[in-house]
This record gives structure tokens, C-alpha cells and sequence, in this order.
């Protein structure tokens, strides 16, 4: 059998390389991409801690929070990705630091 | 080692792998594959988990829905960007912070007393999908996040298709 912890490790990784791409990308195409690959790394912490430690209980709320993880992440990717359209549209740009129109 | 613990082993190593090309691959495109590949793996290790529905799940809405999308707008936004060379900001300072984020997450997964622990069988009950959507429109139960996260993704695809519109007087 598999231990808990290996699970816990390549969730690690996962969310430490989503970090990255967030900080270093210049397009914002890429750091939403990076947000998703946190978001799964989240969602693998979620199904293992349920079935390791809630699943021999009989319950299912590990479950439940990752299928609402599920709704977020495609809620989140839909608005992101239309705001980056409609921003490339308007300023012909879509690299996160030449869209500066709030910065005072 | 078991057979699980070689598969494990194998997905995870393709899996991270792809992770780090996706982030330090020049072309966005590429990048899109790569990112495809990441969701890929991380649907074995749901399977591997013995929750075969959100292994499914993820492949229909991540790959499916959510790196097509992110393809579409790639391919929308082609010519904003010249991504012949690496366009990362600050390589070597956002590494550094990236593997202090992985060094923390790993002491604190390695310094946790329960982190070795073994699993048991799963019960009939939460192996059916269907006792989890009984459970999700039970009032008993889950009803109300499952109404929240629904009234969420509604908000936000009508907000998305708000956004989304042209409209050209403000263009000018």
C-alpha cells in the first residue's frame, strides 16, 4: 500500500512549481495556468486525506469540498479567461505587466 | 514495493516532470501540452486514491473544458506576445522562492507524527457515485454547498459572458 505521505510529496511539488509559474510568468495566459496546477495539488491533499484518514470513518466531506474545488477552478478559469480576452481586445496586450491602467 | 507503490512511483515522476517543463518551456502552446500532461497524471493519482469518479472528472472538465479553454485563448491572443524566447520574470529569485515554499511544505509533511499512516478498504457506500449525489441534494447533508458552488458557476458564467461582450463604442 501506498503511504499517505507520498501523496503529500508530489502535492508539494506540484503546488511549489504552480507557485512559480504564477510569480514568473510575464502572460497572464500562463500564471492562470499555474493557479490551476495549485488548485490540483490542492484538490490531491483533499482526496487523500480522505480516503486515509476520513474514509475509514464512512463519511464523504473530503469528497464534497474536492467537487466544489472542482466548481471554483472552472468558475475561476471562465471569468479569468474572458477578462484576458477583453483585456487583449481593448490594449492589445495580454502580458501582466504592461496591463498598468491602476497603477497611480 | 507493490505494484500500486511502482505506479505511484512512475505517474508521479511523469507527472512532476511535466510540471516543471510546463513552467520553464518557452512556447505558451507548449506549455498548454505539457500543462495537459500534469492533469493527466494527477487523474491517475485520484484513481490511485480509489475515487474514480473525480479521476474521470477531471479528465472530462480539466482537459476537457479547462485546457481547451486555455488553448482557445492561446490561439486568441497569439500575436501579444513573442514567446520565441523565455519570458519568465526574475528566473533565479522566484526558483529560490519556489523551493523555499516546497522545503516548508515538505518539514511540515515530514515532521508530522500521523504522516505515515496505512489505509483501510473503502466502504460499498463510497464507492457508488450514486450515494454521493444522494448526498449532495440531501438537506441532511450537502445541500446547501452544493447550492452555493452552483449559484457560483452560474454568477460567473454570466459574468464571464458580460465581460466577454463587445461592445464598440468603448473600443474607440
Amino acid at each position: 500500500m501506498i503511504p499517505l505521505y507520498w501523496f503529500l510529496v508530489l502535492s508539494a511539488f506540484l503546488f511549489s512549481l504552480g507557485l512559480f509559474a504564477v510569480i514568473t510568468r510575464r502572460n497572464t495566459i500562463a500564471i492562470l495556468m499555474g493557479i490551476e496546477l495549485m488548485l490540483n495539488a490542492a484538490n490531491i491533499n483533499l482526496l487523500s486525506f480522505w480516503r486515509y484518514l476520513h474514509a475509514p470513518r464512512g463519511d464523504m466531506d473530503g469528497l464534497i469540498f474536492a467537487l466544489i474545488v472542482f466548481v471554483v477552478a472552472a468558475a475561476e478559469v471562465a471569468v479569468g479567461l474572458g477578462l484576458i480576452v477583453s483585456a487583449y481586445r481593448r490594449r492589445r496586450t495580454v502580458v501582466a505587466n504592461e496591463l498598468d491602467l491602476l497603477k497611480g | 514495493m507493490t505494484g500500486m507503490q511502482i505506479v505511484f512511483l512512475i505517474n508521479a515522476a511523469v507527472t512532476v516532470i511535466a510540471g516543471v517543463m510546463m513552467v520553464t518551456v518557452k512556447r505558451l502552446m507548449h506549455a498548454a501540452m505539457w500543462l495537459i500532461l500534469t492533469l493527466f497524471g494527477v487523474a491517475v493519482v485520484f484513481g490511485l486514491l480509489e475515487a474514480s469518479f473525480f479521476a474521470i472528472v477531471q479528465v472530462v472538465v480539466y482537459i476537457g473544458a479547462i485546457a481547451i479553454l486555455l488553448v482557445f485563448a492561446i490561439m486568441l491572443t497569439r500575436d501579444a506576445v513573442d514567446d520565441s524566447f523565455l519570458q519568465n520574470h526574475r528566473w533565479v529569485l522566484t526558483a529560490l522562492i519556489g523551493a523555499v515554499a516546497l522545503s516548508g511544505l515538505l518539514l511540515a509533511i515530514f515532521t508530522w507524527p500521523q504522516s505515515a499512516l496505512f489505509t483501510a478498504p473503502l466502504a460499498d457506500a463510497q464507492r457508488d457515485v450514486g450515494e454521493m449525489g444522494l448526498s449532495l441534494l440531501d438537506p441532511q447533508g450537502y445541500l446547501i454547498p452544493f447550492e452555493v458552488s452552483s449559484i457560483l458557476l452560474l454568477a460567473a458564467l454570466i459574468g464571464a459572458v458580460h465581460v466577454g461582450i463587445s461592445r464598440r463604442e468603448e473600443e474607440r
